[in-house]
This record gives structure tokens, sequence and C-alpha cells, in this order.
């Protein structure tokens, strides 16, 4: 049964798409060791009024995001028991893996002073208020975790049976971390930014901050598994997991339909939805915003939408612009620093970003290759190298 | 399950999204934190704009007593080849700086129009400091007594947090250096140790910077209000302590107000002036600190850990319920 249950991908494995996914992280690791040698303002655009840019926003705070297809699906088949899910699961926990692990490179090359990282865990230092110290830890306990969900795929490749039905035993108390601490941190992103006060655009600022956050994080783990089933299915031409797909677009689609409708009672509660209509560049990222968050809705709730695959993973890929740019536009569009300075990310920032992205698909296909991640199915055609 | 999930679903979502929106802002302002009080000591700083002349004595003696760096901004190294330290900015690498603001002709100092007048810029010392607030590893502390915001670079991991959060964008990271550090005014603290006054206010040469305890710095200030505009006043320079002759010169027509007291929380660093602090560059800010509504909502969510841990303890309960019955299922 389980032994069979999942298998690696029978593919070769240096492929064009992996050639140039590792030179991408090559040009990476050129301006990341430049940035150790010479300081961050050598690579980065960041300046006095712009402390975090592309690094923290798009590799921390919004890769995690990505890396919530685990937490998501988690919460989906074991938490509320809908087994069939379940095939979904290990490559969910994958992409988080790698998500939340890269998240962690990537906070070590954007700290300043990167070699007292440990101070964090040093309890003399700890300071509980703050919310960076609950998502720090949160995030660190997570990646571990994340690590021992996955363990199962090394275990099986190794022939460790025993091991894995001895970790298996005690798997439920790693799903229950493995939901909770997502929840906490995820949530954390958004209560990060309650100290900015004025300084953030009212169409972002709420005290629902961490709700909104949590939410779209959810979002975008469900939205991210719709994404990369598909790619996988079509790219690797493994049967299509269409049908599950649909049925959960529906409960996605619901949920959106839920945010978004407190999103704009809220705004208009506390009398500032006409920040909306102020025709400013917030007003147009709040606007087009809203209409990648309704892209989804009407797709995954009119049954004509979700039946259809192309429709259906237009609707995954809206949605995950939709919740990046909900992140970005909160730390960085709609914040406005005390004195004017503007940011924009350099050439070689953006290159960082890009490896780290690129390390990511890298490292995911190597590993439905050699470990069993896969739901265990025959190739609808003859295999072919991609 | 007997609930039909897609019901359940739809009800969760948008009954969510309802009941939310009820408990609207308001209802959150419950959980705001207390405000702090002034510390009983609180040292502090009175910045008198219209006694500002613009000279920066202040920012050379920061940069000697501090041990800083000059700056050279790439763009004045035409005429600037190192000589002088000319900061625009505070930065990883300038504590404390003197701005202007120029408007028109710039014709007579302290006027809006077609006028200029000075600021300095540097740490106000909140009393309810958001960089202490949201520093992870206590690396910015406040003094209980004096109130000195302090910064402790062998603590700080440089996640730069304190410099995105501050309101006045005061603590700055140096961007330039692959070992650098975050760097704000600490009152000199070093000198005050001996005796001596903050550098700024030491060689200030009109009494502009003055240092002080903030009690006796709020009572000059009413001294200086209740005086009839054009009306001569021997200005105290460098302290309140009458340790060197005051500076006379005619009282000038402020504006009504002081900016500190009132802002974010209340700071130890107040400031005077005759145009309006938005002029000068002082972000306008609510009386309440922002720190009060982020701690207030996550001490709330997180009060000794009770809300997490009961989570857990339900995820733990039907992860291992649902792993039981699929054993069972595949047995």
């Amino acid at each position: 049964m389980a032994t069979a249950a999942h298998q690696p991908l029978a593919r070769r494995i240096f492929t064009p798409t992996m050639i140039v996914l590792a030179a991408l992280v090559a040009v990476a690791a050129y301006f990341v060791a430049t940035r150790f040698m010479y300081g961050l303002g050598a690579v980065t655009n960041l300046n006095q009024g712009y402390p975090w840019g592309m690094w923290v926003v798009v590799d921390i705070v919004i890769g995690t995001a990505f890396g919530c297809g685990g937490f998501a699906m988690a919460l989906l088949v074991y938490i509320f028991n809908r087994n069939q899910y379940h095939r979904l699961m290990r490559p969910a926990l994958l992409g988080g893996l790698f998500g939340y692990t890269l998240a962690g490179v990537a906070v070590m090359i954007d700290l300043g002073r990167y070699w007292q990282f440990y101070n964090l865990l040093l309890p003399w230092y700890a300071q509980p208020s703050s919310v960076m110290f609950e998502v720090a830890l949160c995030v660190l306990a997570y990646v571990i975790v994340l690590w021992i969900e996955f363990s199962p795929a090394f275990l099986e490749r190794f022939g460790l049976y025993k091991v894995r039905d001895f970790l298996r035993r005690f798997m439920f108390l790693f799903i229950a971390l493995g939901v909770l601490l997502p929840t906490m941190h995820q949530s954390s992103l958004g209560s990060l930014l309650l100290v900015m006060g004025s300084q953030l655009s009212p169409l972002w600022y709420t005290t629902w901050l961490p709700l909104m956050f949590l939410v779209t994080a959810l979002a975008m783990g469900y939205a991210v598994v719709m994404f990369e089933a598909t790619v996988v299915s079509n790219t690797f031409n493994l049967p299509s997991e269409q049908p599950i797909l649909a049925k959960l677009s529906i409960m996605v689609g619901w949920m959106m339909a839920g945010f978004l409708l407190f999103r704009f009672a809220e705004l208009a509660l506390r009398g500032d939805l006409v920040h909306a209509f102020a025709g400013d560049l917030n007003a147009l990222m709040f606007w087009i915003e809203t209409a990648l968050f309704l892209l989804p809705v009407a797709i995954f709730l009119t049954p004509g939408g979700r039946e259809s695959q192309r429709l259906m993973f237009l609707g995954a890929v809206a949605l995950l612009v939709a919740g990046s740019l909900y992140r970005l536009d909160a730390y960085l569009v709609a914040y406005t620093p005390v004195q004017n300075y503007t940011y924009f990310p350099s050439v070689p920032e953006l290159m960082v970003t890009v490896g780290v992205v690129a390390l990511e698909i890298l490292l995911y296909l190597l590993f439905v290759k050699t470990l069993p991640v896969l739901h265990a199915h025959e190739p609808a055609r003859t295999p072919k190298a991609r | 399950m007997a609930l039909n999930r897609r019901d359940f679903l739809k009800c969760a979502a948008l009954g969510g999204a309802a009941a939310g929106t009820a408990a609207s802002t308001e209802a959150a302002a419950a959980f705001i934190r207390p405000p702090k009080e002034m510390p009983p000591k609180a040292v502090g700083m009175l910045y008198d704009s219209t006694l500002c002349i613009g000279c920066r004595a202040c920012v050379d003696a920061c940069k000697e007593a501090n041990d800083m760096p000059v700056e050279m901004p790439v763009h004045l190294s035409d005429w600037n080849e190192g000589t002088w330290d000319s900061p625009e900015d505070l930065s990883g690498r300038t504590l404390n700086v003197i701005k202007a603001y120029r408007h028109g002709t710039m014709e007579a100092k302290d006027r809006e129009t077609d006028g200029y007048a000075f600021v300095k810029r540097h740490c106000l010392h909140c009393v309810d400091p958001s960089c202490v607030s949201v520093c992870p590893v206590s690396a910015m502390r406040k003094d209980p007594e004096t109130g000195i915001v302090t910064h402790d670079p062998d603590a700080c991991i440089g996640c730069r947090y304190c410099v995105y959060g501050c309101p006045f964008g005061v603590p700055q990271y140096d961007l330039d250096n692959p070992f650098g550090k975050i760097a704000k005014c600490q009152f000199c603290t070093h000198l005050q140790e001996k005796g001596q006054t903050p550098a700024c206010c030491d060689v200030c040469p009109t009494g502009a910077s003055l240092f002080g305890l903030v009690d006796d710095l709020k009572e000059e200030t009413e001294r200086r209000f209740a005086m009839q505009p054009g009306t001569l006043y021997q200005f105290p320079r460098g302290n309140l302590s009458e340790d060197r002759p005051r500076h006379e010169a005619p009282v000038p027509k402020y504006i009504p107000a002081v900016y500190g007291p009132n802002e974010a929380g209340g700071t130890q660093v107040h400031y005077l002036s005759a145009v309006a602090f938005e002029k000068l560059g002082l972000p306008k800010l609510p009386k309440r600190s922002f720190a009060q509504v982020s701690e207030g909502i996550q001490h709330t969510l997180y009060k000794n850990l009770i809300a997490p841990a009961l989570l857990l303890a339900g995820l733990a309960f039907f992860a291992w319920r649902n792993a039981r019955k699929r054993d069972q299922d595949e047995a």
C-alpha cells in the first residue's frame, strides 16, 4: 500500500531547463558574494528611507507565502480529514520545504549583522514583545518541522521503512505544529506592519492585518498546489489532477469571496474607502489587487470556469499574483518613508531574487526525480526527457 | 460528516467576513496597550529652530564625539574631494544633521513664504519608542531612569526593523560596509557619564540646541512662550546649569505649539519653530504611540501563549484522530 503510494519520476536529471536554472543560480551567487564583500549598498538600491527591499519582501514575505502549500493542504487533509486530497500532500510539502528553507537562506543574505544571528536564540537577548522575534523563531521552527514532515520520502528512498513507521506514530504532533506555526508567523507577517501606523496607506493599514495576511497565505498555499499539480502533470505527461483541483477550487473561491467582502466592508466602516478613489498610485494598486482577487473567485465559483483546466490554471496564477502584490504593496508601495526617498530594486538585487527562485525550482525538480514525492501512477505516454 | 462541506465553507467564509466586519476598528481599540509614562529623571533636548543659524557646528562636533566617518555624497564629488564632511541626511555614518526648509526667494529667516528655516534631525528619544518595541534581540533599550534610547551593536542582528518602524526615520544601517552597524543618536551617553553635555548642545553658539532635564526644558519653553515677541531675552546655551554666558536675542513669533510632547506617545526632544513643523519635515503623527497598537494586538493574541497552546492541542487531537481513522480504513 503506502510503499507504492509515491514514486520518483523516472526522468533524466540534467536537462536544458536544469542547466538554465543552474546558470541563474550562479549569477545570483556572484552578487551574493559581492554583497558579503562590500555591503548591502554595493548590490541593492536600499537607502535611508527604504531599509527593506526585494530581498525581504519577495524572498521572505512573498516566498514563504508561496511555501504555504504544505500548510494549507495539511489543514485540509489532516485536520479537516479530507482524505481525497492526500495525493497532493507530498508535492505540496516539498514546495513548502524549499519556499521556507530558501527564505531562511535569504534572511542570512539580507541580515546586516548575520554573524550574530544566533542572538535570536539567546534568552538574555530575547524580546518577546517584538513581532520580528516571534516570526523568526516560528519560521525557524517550521523549517525543521517541514523537513521532519517530508522525511518519509527520504526514508522510503533509502528503504528505512522501520524508521518511517516509527516516525509515523508521532507524525500527528508534527502535523499539528506544521499547521500551528504557519498560522502564527503568516499572520505575524501582517502584525509586523501594525507598528507602521500612519506611514502606511489606510487602504492596507488595518488592525486586521494579521487576519488579512493569514487568509491570503492560505489562499496562495492552495493556489500554488493547483499551479504545481497542473504544471507537473502537463510537463511530465501524467494524468491530470483536474477533478480534484476543481473541488478544491470551490473552497478557495468562497474563502476569497469572504476576504474581498471583509476587506471592502471594513474599509467602508472605518470611512477609508475614499482613498480607493484618490486617483493615486496606492488607489491604482488597490484596484489591480482587487481585480486579481476577483478573477479566481469568478472562475472557481462558476462550474464552467473550474472545469476548464486552462481557466482554473489562470485563476490559480491570478491568485498567486494577487497575494504577492498584496504583500508587495503593503510592505513597499503603501509605505511612505519619513523623508523623500524612493526605491526601485537594482538589477543585481533582482538577479539574487531570481536566483533564489531558480534554486527553488531546480531543487524541486531534482527531488521529484530522485525521491518518492509524486503520487504513483503509470505515465500516460512514453516517458520523454524534459 | 453531517454538514455539507460546501455549505459549511460558504457559511464560514461569509459569516466570518460579516462577524469580523461588525467588530470593526473601534472594537480592536480595546486591545490597545496603555501608554507609557515619562521616566522620572528624563533628560532631553530643546531645539529652537528660530535660534539656529545653520552653522552645523553640532554636526561636526557629533561626528568627532562619536568617532563617526565623514560623508562625501557622490553628486558633490566635483567640488568636495573629502575635505568637507557633507552629510545630507541621517545615515549609517551621521547621527545628527541640520536640514533647511527653503521657499521661493528665501528672503527672510523663519518665514514660510519666500523664506527659510533650519531643523536639526536626530533621535527624539521617544517615551514609548517603536525601535525598542520592534527589536527582536533587545539591542535597542530605553533607560528606565533617564529615558535615553541606546543601541547595542553586539546584540543587533541587522534586521533593520527599527529603521523601517521608526516614525521619525532616525535609526540608520550603514549600507556601504560589509560589517555595518545601526547608527543613532544616544545623547552622548559616554560624555554624560563624565558629567559633560552632549556634543551638539555643548558647541551650539546660540543655544538653539539645549540639553537638560525634560521638566526643566518645559519650564524654559513656558518662559519663551510667555515673552512678548520682539522683547530681548537671555537664551541659555549648552545646558541649564549657567556654566557659560547666555545669548541675548529678541524673542521670535513662535507658532504656539511644541513638537514632541504629543507626537506618537511623546518624545524627550522638543522643537520650537516659527514655521509649521511639517514644513521642517517633522512628520504629523497621532498622539498615541504605534507600539501601543502593535503590542496590544500581539499581546492579546499571544498572552501567556494560551491561545497557541490550545490551538496546538486541538490540531494535535484532530491530526491524531484522523490518522488513526485512516490506518483503520487501510487495515
